[in-house]
């Protein structure tokens, strides 16, 4: 039987400085996030659970760990909503806390937009003499360099890594017709079209293998990395690496919906074999089909498109959903799947309210149009650029959501109390809420633990390796009845 | 409104004639009614993009990620 499917995402935001093309990107990011943090910064990041050279597959880790950002003094915090805010290279990343819905999920990512573009707010004003910064929520330069958005899913340790590769390699191969975020150009050698084209997604040009453990070069569709930040005995956590960093709500809460629907049939066995003959090819293909009407060639000799594929999994998960796991949130990844593969299927532009792709390319095309210009004028690229602008008031998708050009699917309310409040249903609720009540004593923390200081004895270290435990109905009482750190690590010894 | 369109594409989708025509009648009004829709947000985005826009996309580079 399937596991519950804890999620997260960790987004790296692209970063610039206005006017200051030589600015420096490491120490500008820890800028943003110990502004931010104020007070939290203190509290390490511990490192020691992690091992993020270690292969799903059972190969051994290869080199040792390299000099840490942590080490060089970088910001590197734990927030009270439970999330982590980090200096990844030379990115400002937010790592959302574990949410158990893709409702949530898309909530606690939007809740990390809101925090980047806080940030932002507080260095002009803090120190109004440093250059203007400025943040991108999308995956490519359009000069080459992706910067990633992965996603997490927490899945049953039984279930063969190679049924993972096989099932859900398609899955993602075909998915982005949904949940691509729109590129203007070409950064794949081979495609010399640079200026000419416009793209479903902006990963996909970087990937270039099937299965594999790197994230930065050579970059596989099904990532490796076995780092579960749980009892390794049970689960692992799938770290996806292909998916666009999203602006659409409804385009965000299909791409967990839906992978989190295929990852519980693949652990219960319920699809039937989709493989694709040419992965990586057939992704760039896709990728590069606005029409949505291409065909490629799966192992069994037929040949379907993206879209069609997308049908197979969805009428399998409408009857696996109906048999097995039957929520309101179930059904209404079911209903919007079902109607953005029908429209897909007629007229994939009528869906610029939904998708980013298409949200992005109208804009594009009517801005294009008006002007008379080229395809390949660089006001197009700004205008790509400017689309993933994390300011509400300069934003171009927020330009359209704040005209109602794009549909909302969760509250600006939820979202704002997510930038302060974890997840209820996960361990996030346990850990968010400690260093809300307890700055002071959380010496360190980590995804599976935290490290507490209760003034008295040696560091405590208490494990969470469940995250599903550690939700507000377990430990609410825990942490009112609590008055002090050392009362808390007493109560559960006992 | 995005149930409506959506129903509209489907039954687009279903071969049926009339439903055709009917479609492409509101197709031309709805493209007239977009370009309108789309009129107000492009008068603000010169407003929005950085100054000497074509510079700053070209100085716009990420390295390291991931």
């Amino acid at each position: 039987m399937a596991i519950p499917k804890v999620l997260g995402t960790e987004t790296e935001y692209g970063i610039a400085a206005a006017g200051v093309p030589d600015f420096n990107p490491v120490l500008s990011s820890s800028l943003l996030i110990s502004t931010f943090a104020g007070s939290l910064r203190r509290i390490r990041w511990d490192y020691e659970q992690e091992s993020p050279l270690r292969d799903a597959r059972g190969f051994e880790p290869i080199p040792s760990r390299e000099v840490s950002d942590e080490d060089l003094g970088l910001a590197n915090v734990i927030l009270p909503n439970g999330a982590r805010y980090y200096v990844d290279h030379a990115h400002p990343e937010y790592s959302t806390p574990e949410c158990l819905t893709p409702r949530a999920l898309v909530i606690h990512d939007k809740a990390g937009e809101r925090i980047l573009e806080r940030s932002l707010a507080e260095v002009a004003t803090q120190m109004p003499d440093s250059p203007r910064l400025l943040i991108y929520k999308n995956n490519s330069d359009g000069k080459g360099n992706s910067y990633g958005t992965h996603e997490n899913y927490l899945v049953d340790r039984q279930t063969a890594f190679a049924d993972i590769v096989r099932d859900l390699t398609p899955f993602f191969v075909t998915r982005q017709v949904f949940c691509g975020a729109g590129k203007l150009g070409s950064e794949a050698p081979w495609d010399d079209r640079n200026r000419q084209i416009y793209q479903l997604t902006q990963r996909a040009d970087f990937f270039e293998t099937e299965v594999g453990l790197e994230t930065t070069l050579k970059r596989p569709i099904i990532n490796t990395r076995d780092e579960p930040h749980a009892d390794p005995e049970k689960y692992r956590r799938l770290h996806v690496i292909i998916g666009d960093a999203n602006m659409c709500e409804v385009a965000q809460f299909l791409k967990v919906g839906t992978t989190a629907i295929v990852l519980k049939m693949i652990e219960d066995r319920f699809l039937p074999d989709l493989s694709l003959e040419a992965p990586v090819r057939s992704l760039h293909e896709i990728s590069r089909d606005l029409t949505c009407t291409i065909e490629v060639p799966l192992a069994d000799g037929r040949h379907l498109t993206a879209v069609q594929l997308q049908w197979e999994y969805f009428e399998h998960a409408k009857k696996y959903v109906e048999r097995e796991d039957d929520s309101r949130e179930n059904r209404e990844v079911l209903d919007r799947w079902e109607g953005v593969l029908a429209a897909l299927e007629t007229e994939p532009l009528t869906l610029h309210r939904e998708l980013d792709w298409v949200a992005k390319f109208r804009l594009l095309e009517a801005y294009r149009e008006r002007g008379g210009l080229d395809r390949a004028d660089p006001r197009l690229r700004a205008i790509d650029l400017q689309y993933h602008d994390v300011r509400r008031e300069k934003g171009l998708y927020y330009r359209l959501e704040g005209s109602g050009k794009v549909e909302r699917l969760v509250a600006e309310d939820d979202i704002l109390r997510a930038v302060m409040d974890p997840p209820e249903d996960t361990r996030a609720y346990f850990r968010g809420r400690c260093i809300g009540k307890f700055p002071d004593a959380i010496a360190a923390a980590s995804w599976d633990s935290m490290i507490v200081d209760t003034g008295v004895e040696a560091l405590q270290r208490i494990p969470m390796r469940e995250p599903l435990r550690g939700t507000r109905v377990h430990v609410e009482d825990l942490l009112a009845t609590a008055h002090d750190a050392a009362a808390l690590v007493n109560a559960l010894q006992n | 409104m995005p149930e409506q369109e959506r129903k509209q594409v489907q039954r687009k989708g279903g071969g049926d004639g009339e439903a055709g025509d009917a479609g492409e009648v509101s197709a031309t009004s709805k493209a007239a009614e977009l370009k309108e829709e789309m009129d107000e947000i492009l008068e603000e985005i010169d407003s929005v993009l950085e100054e000497n826009a074509e510079e700053f996309v070209k100085s716009y580079v990420q390295k390291g990620g991931e």
